[in-house]
């Protein structure tokens, strides 16, 4: 009896050191986190929920936003260039993001093979990355052009004639998205980690049951990294969502000051065009927050659909 | 591909937002008493700060006539915020009533700003500084007025003549007047002589007819403007602007099509001494007067031929735009920013300037081919004093045809949708150039979407009055 009234107090006294221990430190937590709660809900959470209500404002920036409801959503509807902007943008996404993740997977099965030369590859196809986006909008301008433009002069080695790809307007979203590529060096680097996860006894052992290369990067390598494919593939879908720089100095900004060609109209193009150029920030504000929905239904679409075809080593994700 | 900032414009939005709801000062329309006001202090020294936003006084034009407006405000400390005018960085200062005392824009911006109440109404600076804008080219003027009220002062005007390739055109067997702007048939027929290709690619434009920015010189020279005088109803499918917009597209496609035509153009040293004119590429265009200092400087051996664009009816004529100063509502120092805009404009001023300007070019052993302030006044006392014969043909006649256009000038008028028209117009010129669209269905909707633009804009200014 009393040797169990002494466990007892001694569980209550073990229970509320822990406790004020806990409290402890989940203060110093709080503390040591504040900064960035208080960055958070400042200049991300604040501005977001502002820019709700600016999307049902009329506003011009200079004078105080006037109340309208929904008129900024329905304008949205009715204006053909948001269709336009919302379908070039969703080409390039359609397109760019499985060809990015399939040339970053490519390259980084060959880094794997490079023995003693990966270093220097790695680095060689990371400093890409490190370019200006504005330098590549305008580096898109000389490589494509029609003319005189290196891509065309290759293709002219093996007797095609290349298309007008910074004027047609079939031919400019397809060079948008083949220059994307030149940054594709950060996405070689994560798949590159990835593959040295993958443990050497998978493939030994279905090298002793007969697989083959090809059979090996299907069966075993590709599930391994399925995680990390699919993190590029979910980040790489919203900066295809929202991609603007190159696009906008190629055909809109400092790379064409007049000349200008819709079929390069992204989705942010526009928004900036109408909250920075026109100075309708409450129609701005409405269409990011209809980027915002689109963005997060189209990810949640993924986030469902890794259920059934990611495969988490450990089933942790 | 990198992404738009739209956590930044989420921000941007919000502190626009902030500060025009929770500190504005500054905006709205300006009362005429309170302006009037802001210039009153004639009497007393000016002192305290004036921040000018949008100036960079980098060449001797600039620097000169910097130094006599600070020695006309010797208590006042003047900085420069320089680059090309940030407009949100602008707007957002008004709006949060800490403007720059000053800000130097674009003329065409001066309509967009002076609709928000975001640039005080001129008149009694004018006034009470004895401003001479009477001196100031008309057209110029015309930008920078508002609903009869103006916001502000222009200097400079830029101006287009036609530069040709006189070895090209003689070995073509046309002569500069066929391409002069007046005959359209002849321009047409004579960019098929000039243009040469080689191996499916153009190796010599004949003729670049500079679209879109262009369209409004062409569709002038054919009778119509693209804006009415009062900057109310856009004019974008007028006629004869279909029919500026189809020849001039025409001419592009006298040669292969636009694409092309600019594929070609971008390739080349524009601003070197490999220019198209240099390098025999080009047989001729319209282009704005500065081009020729370039030409004189990095290629002046070239053979080149230049004469005034001429419109339809024979005269000459030219599309004029250039920048002009203007005083930010909630101004703290308007009647110091007033004296400076006067100093910066008034005809001592340019003269001096182009004293030093002419004098560093003689320096360089290089040609001073005039100077076009937007002041009738001074242009003409520069020419007289600065502006020598050089003893070549070709510089000579740039020089008549610069005067002569800048004697013949049009603009377009201030209006509160300048972004939206001017967007309006040159995507359906886009549109047409790129093979999407037929002029006259692209200007019906550049037309409609104009329109639109003009009207929702106008209805907010009606509802502030």
């Amino acid at each position: 009896m009393t040797s169990g009234l002494l466990a007892t107090s001694k569980a209550v006294r073990h229970s509320e050191r822990k406790s004020a221990v806990s409290a402890h430190d989940s203060r110093a937590a709080w503390l040591f986190i504040s900064p960035w709660l208080i960055g958070f809900a400042i200049f991300t959470a604040w501005p977001l929920i502002y820019s709700g209500y600016l999307s049902l404002t009329d506003y011009d920036v200079i004078n105080a936003p006037n109340f309208v409801g929904l008129d900024n959503y329905r304008q949205l509807a009715a204006d053909p260039k948001i269709a336009q902007s919302l379908g070039n943008t969703l080409y390039y996404t359609v397109i760019q993001v499985p060809l990015h993740v399939l040339v970053a997977l490519g390259l980084a099965l060959l880094l794997q093979r490079a023995g003693r030369a990966s270093g220097f590859f790695r680095t060689a196809f990371f400093l890409p990355k490190m370019t200006p986006p504005v330098a590549i909008g305008i580096m898109l301008l000389l490589l494509f052009n029609g003319q005189s433009g290196v891509i065309n002069g290759v293709l002219g080695w093996f007797g095609f004639q290349g298309p007008s790809w910074t004027t047609d307007p079939n031919w400019v979203k397809p060079g948008l998205i083949l220059m994307s590529l030149w940054t594709v060096g950060s996405s070689v680097i994560i798949v590159l980690a990835a593959l040295r996860e993958v443990p050497d006894h998978l493939h030994d052992a279905a090298k002793i049951d007969g697989a083959n290369s090809w059979q090996r990067l299907v069966r075993i390598t590709i599930p391994m990294i399925g995680g990390t494919l699919f993190f590029l593939l979910i980040v790489n879908t919203i900066a295809s969502f929202q991609t603007f720089t190159e696009a906008y100095t190629a055909y809109f900004g400092s790379g064409n000051t007049t000349y200008s060609n819709d079929a390069a109209l992204f989705y942010a193009i526009y928004l900036f065009q109408q909250g920075f150029e026109y100075l309708h920030m409450g129609y701005a504000s409405a269409m990011a927050w209809v980027l915002f929905a689109i963005i997060m239904a189209v990810t949640v679409v993924q986030l469902v659909l890794s259920k059934k075809f990611v495969f988490y080593l450990g089933g942790h994700r | 591909m990198r992404t738009a900032p739209l956590g930044r414009f989420a921000v941007t939005a919000t502190v626009f937002a902030l500060i025009t709801t929770g500190c504005a000062t500054g905006s709205g329309n300006s009362d005429s008493s309170a302006v009037a006001k802001a210039f009153g202090s004639t009497s007393a020294a000016p002192s305290g700060q004036l921040r000018v936003m949008g100036f960079g006084a980098d060449d001797e034009i600039g620097s000169t006539r910097l130094a006599l407006a600070k020695k006309a405000l010797p208590g006042v400390t003047v900085s420069l915020v320089e680059g090309d005018l940030d407009i949100q960085a602008f707007l957002s200062a008004v709006a949060a009533g800490d403007p720059p005392e000053l800000v130097y824009a674009n003329r065409d911006q001066i309509g967009t700003f002076a609709s928000r109440g975001a640039v005080l109404p001129l008149d009694a600076c004018i006034s009470s500084q004895g401003i001479a804008v009477d001196q100031i080219a008309k057209p110029a003027i015309a930008q920078v007025t508002f609903n009869k009220q103006v916001y502000a002062v222009p200097e400079f005007n830029m101006v287009q003549i036609v530069m040709a390739n006189s070895d090209l055109l003689g070995k073509a067997g046309v002569q500069l007047s066929q391409l002069s702007g007046q005959d359209w048939p002849a321009i047409t027929s004579a960019t098929k002589k000039l243009t040469a290709s080689s191996g499916g690619k153009l190796s010599v434009i004949g003729y670049d007819s500079k679209l879109p920015e262009f369209l409004p010189l062409w569709a002038h020279s054919n009778g119509a403007d693209l804006l009415s005088a009062d900057g109310r109803k856009a004019q974008l499918n007028d006629p004869k602007v279909v029919e500026a917009l189809t020849f001039a597209n025409g001419v592009y496609q006298a040669q292969g099509g636009f694409a092309k035509v600019k594929a070609y153009r971008d390739a080349a040293d524009f601003f070197g001494k490999e220019n198209q004119y240099a390098t025999g590429t080009l047989g001729a265009m319209p282009m704005e007067q500065w081009y020729v200092n370039v030409l004189n400087e990095m290629s002046p051996k070239a053979p080149l031929a230049f004469t005034p664009f001429v419109g339809k009816d024979g005269k000459p004529v030219a599309f004029a735009s250039g920048s002009a100063w203007a005083i930010p509502a909630g101004s703290k120092n308007a009647a110091a920013a007033c004296t400076f805009i006067k100093t910066m404009t008034a005809v001592d001023s340019w003269m001096a300037a182009a004293k030093a300007r002419a004098d560093a070019r003689a320096k360089d052993k290089l040609l001073f081919t005039g100077l076009l302030t937007g002041n009738k006044t001074a242009d003409e006392k520069i020419r007289s004093t600065f502006v020598k014969p050089s003893g070549v043909k070709a510089w000579d006649d740039a020089v008549k045809a610069t005067y002569l256009a800048n004697d013949n000038t049009f603009s377009l008028p201030a209006n509160p949708a300048d972004a939206e028209f001017k967007t309006a117009w040159q995507d359906a010129v886009n549109r047409v150039l790129n093979g999407q669209q037929q002029p006259k269905p692209a200007l019906d909707a550049a037309q409609q979407q104009a329109q639109a633009a003009l009207d929702k804009a106008w209805a907010a200014w009606d509802a502030k009055k």
